[in-house]
């Protein structure tokens, strides 16, 4: 049975619960709270905001705590433009910083055109998959297999796939995040600082005619890089050869002169992956 | 009582074995060259303790193995050794392998036991002698089989069950084995169970294999406890879980192992090859080998030298028709589609299918209507479906974390019932890759 007592009653219980866990919440801010610098939420909002985990933190507000503390510089952040870096370091009144400009390089050159497949891989269209079916059937197993897993996983559109199947890194776009470097079944890309400019683009160990056979422009072993490149610069390493970006400094591209296949390249810029990169293997076949 | 005799769900592919299930077990003659990954095995791979030049006679060691998980590698012929270098391997990668130059006829050449007689022997001798003369499990996974058989102390075997269910379609190998060498299969469990100390011993064979099991009863010893039990066929029978299901209605917990419920499963072919390197007194340097496939002018049951290379093997099965689309090592629904004929043949190959363009559909995939066909199917009670999502969105902790990835034995149940052909076993087996290779950075 309603009556107008009821709803009174019920008013009051609930105002006066209400009231009590209002009082509650309100003592618990005051003896709870924790203050927190006001400057981190504002270079926070002065970040990029992709959370990519370039800068080895995990996303951009924990940068922002760091940046705040002093203990790391605004140039530690590649996402940012030098803008935004001016920004946070005005912003904050501190140095800039001076960091090291990394890009994803891909450690192959062997396009469809160049690298045969000993089969054809009918399944789901990934890397990872086809990679999972027989290494994906390509000639060379440590070839990449072109389907694209590292374009897909791009969150800055960094990679696109040239005519010849072969993931291209845009300079400018790449912000050394790591994300392709995962992406990977054959763990083709590596991050490195832009001055490395001598570059082995190839991972397969093989030598000799073995390497060639199962790609036109594979490392086979030969050595001349390493008589060419500066003393102890370029070791050959179980059929590959490897620099030591120890010494970089040494670097200069009369390294790459005599190489027959052009698996070791000078690169300023972007990778040259397209048809260009068999000017070497021509000019071999017409000596 | 009642008989459960197999286990729940799981699927029924045709079993296509009568290609091959009535030829008799033939000698391949030797190839040319032989080469002998040093990674055949569960485990870490041999150390190789010869030279290039090195004279070798069949049988004589020549990678030792490393550490207890890990299995020696005898030469399968005798030659010389040519070259220590990368070879194809059965997984699509090229890894380190030994090459020997076999020379014509000299392996027929009689020689003193490498493996000492069973009788002499005590429970570690056995052991022992079952570890240096390389043997592993035949059924697939190359599982060094010494550790299967010492299991740790305060786990007790009480039996010992003999895995004769063959449930692949197509393969014939521990068909063959068990209605032609009956006598080694029980002399194997004579030795198994003498190492075990074990007494009780059940060998389960799928009814398909009438003359299997009319033979291992035929020659059943009288002073054994084995029982030799016809089960209902089923795919995926012969994966171990299964297998104990069926024959014990236990079920294995996730993550554990068939010696966590007291019991210790070795395939039929293996058990053989215990046997059979005592009788010969020669190490596990060759192994039966189905040959079949429409895409194969003469299919064939061949006792196979360890190492010798795909080519020479279909050459010597007639070779391939004009026909053929795909080779495969193992069965059709778990075995590994080849792309390199130089790809040799190692302890854990048990068969090579080649397949005919008839006999291989390749279909588009299409989106998951959600029928849940591949949660009845699934022999472990995952749900593939999810799975499935998961994976497509590349959510692959999430896969292991929440939805059990990891208890998947890549069966492959789930992809042959799917309507939509989603191949959702290959996308399983490309999230567990990619966990295990992004482990080592974290």
């Amino acid at each position: 049975m309603l009556s107008a007592s009821s709803f009174l009653v019920s008013a009051a219980v609930l105002g006066g619960v209400g009231t009590f866990f209002a009082s509650v919440i309100a003592l618990a801010r005051k003896k709870l709270y924790v203050w927190e610098d006001p400057r981190i939420d504002a270079v926070a909002n002065l970040l990029p905001g992709n959370n990519c985990g370039a800068c080895g933190l995990a996303g951009c507000r924990a940068f922002a705590e760091r940046l705040v503390e002093g203990a790391i510089q605004p140039a530690n952040c590649t996402v940012a433009s030098p803008d935004m870096r001016e920004d946070i370091a005005g912003y904050l009144g501190v140095d800039v910083g001076a960091a090291t400009t990394r890009v994803a390089r891909l450690l192959c050159a062997g396009g469809c055109d160049v690298a045969p497949n000993n089969a054809d891989y009918l399944g789901l269209q990934t890397c990872r998959a086809a990679a999972a079916v027989a290494g994906g059937g390509k000639a060379c197993a440590w070839g990449c297999l072109g389907l694209a897993d590292c374009r897909d996983v791009c969150d800055f559109d960094a990679i696109y796939m040239n005519e010849v199947d072969l993931p291209v890194v845009i300079p400018e776009k790449c912000t050394a995040c790591g994300d392709c470097v995962e992406a990977c079944p054959k763990d083709l890309f590596t991050l490195m600082p832009v001055e490395q400019k001598l570059i082995v683009q190839c991972k397969n160990l093989l030598e000799g005619d073995e390497a060639t056979t199962a790609c036109a422009v594979a490392c086979n072993a030969c050595g001349r890089c390493v008589a060419d490149g500066a003393p102890g610069l370029i070791e050959i390493v179980h059929g590959l050869a490897v620099i030591d970006y120890d010494k970089n400094a040494t670097a200069s591209p009369d390294a790459i002169t005599r190489c027959p296949t052009g698996a070791i390249v000078w690169v300023d810029g972007a990778q040259q992956l397209g048809p260009e990169r068999l000017e070497k293997v021509l000019e071999g076949a017409g000596r | 009582m009642f008989d459960r005799l197999t286990f729940r769900h799981g699927v029924h592919p045709p079993e296509l074995k009568q290609l091959t299930a009535h030829l008799k077990i033939r000698r391949l003659p030797y190839p040319k060259e032989v080469v002998l990954p040093l990674s055949q095995h569960t485990g870490k791979p041999a150390k190789p303790i010869v030279r290039v030049s090195d004279r070798v006679e069949r049988g004589d060691l020549i990678a030792e193995a490393d550490g207890w998980v890990s299995s020696p590698i005898h030469a399968s012929a005798s030659g010389t050794i040519t070259e220590l270098g990368l070879s194809p391997h059965p997984d699509g990668t090229f890894k380190p392998a030994l090459y020997i130059a076999v020379e014509p006829y000299s392996a027929q050449l009689p020689r003193p036991r490498l493996v000492p007689d069973w009788r002499g022997l005590d429970r570690d001798g056995l052991l022992h002698a079952v570890q240096h003369a390389g043997v592993v499990g035949l059924g697939g996974a190359a599982f060094p089989t010494h550790v299967k058989l010492k299991p740790p102390p305060d786990k007790p075997i009480e039996m010992i069950l003999v895995n004769g269910c063959e449930c692949e379609p197509y393969l014939t190998t521990d068909h063959r084995t068990m209605v032609e060498y009956p006598n080694r299969i029980h002399l194997g469990v004579r030795i198994m169970m003498k190492i075990l100390g074990v007494s009780k011993v059940v060998i389960g064979v799928e009814r398909n294999k009438p003359d299997a099991v009319e033979a291992l009863e035929r020659t059943r010893p009288a002073d054994l406890d084995v029982t030799v039990l016809p089960l209902t066929v089923k795919y995926p029978q012969g994966a171990e879980k299964m297998l104990i299901e069926a024959v014990t209605g236990r079920e294995v917990p996730s993550g554990k192992l068939p010696l966590d419920v007291g019991l210790v499963v070795q395939n039929a072919a293996s058990v053989g090859t215990i046997a059979e390197v005592f009788e010969t007194g020669l190490p596990l340097v060759e192994r039966i080998v189905t040959v079949t496939g429409l895409g194969i002018r003469k299919p064939a049951n061949l006792i196979v030298p360890v190492g010798t290379k795909l080519r020479d093997l279909l050459d010597a099965c007639g070779g391939m028709t004009d026909d053929a689309r795909e080779i495969v090592f193992g069965g059709p629904m778990m075995g590994a589609a080849q792309a390199n004929l130089d790809t040799p043949l190692t302890k854990g190959t048990t068969g090579v299918i080649v397949l005919a363009e008839r006999e291989c559909k390749t279909q588009d995939s299409y989106p998951c209507i959600r029928c849940g066909h591949c949660l009845d199917a699934c022999p472990v009670f995952l749900n593939p479906q999810q799975l499935g999502k998961l994976a497509a969105a590349g959510r692959y902790d999430e896969m292991a974390a929440a939805y059990h990835l990891n208890d998947c034995m890549l069966c492959g149940c789930c992809s042959y019932v799917c309507p939509s052909n989603i191949p959702l076993s290959q996308q399983f087996a490309a999230a567990r890759v990619a966990l295990r290779q992004r482990k080592p950075a974290a």
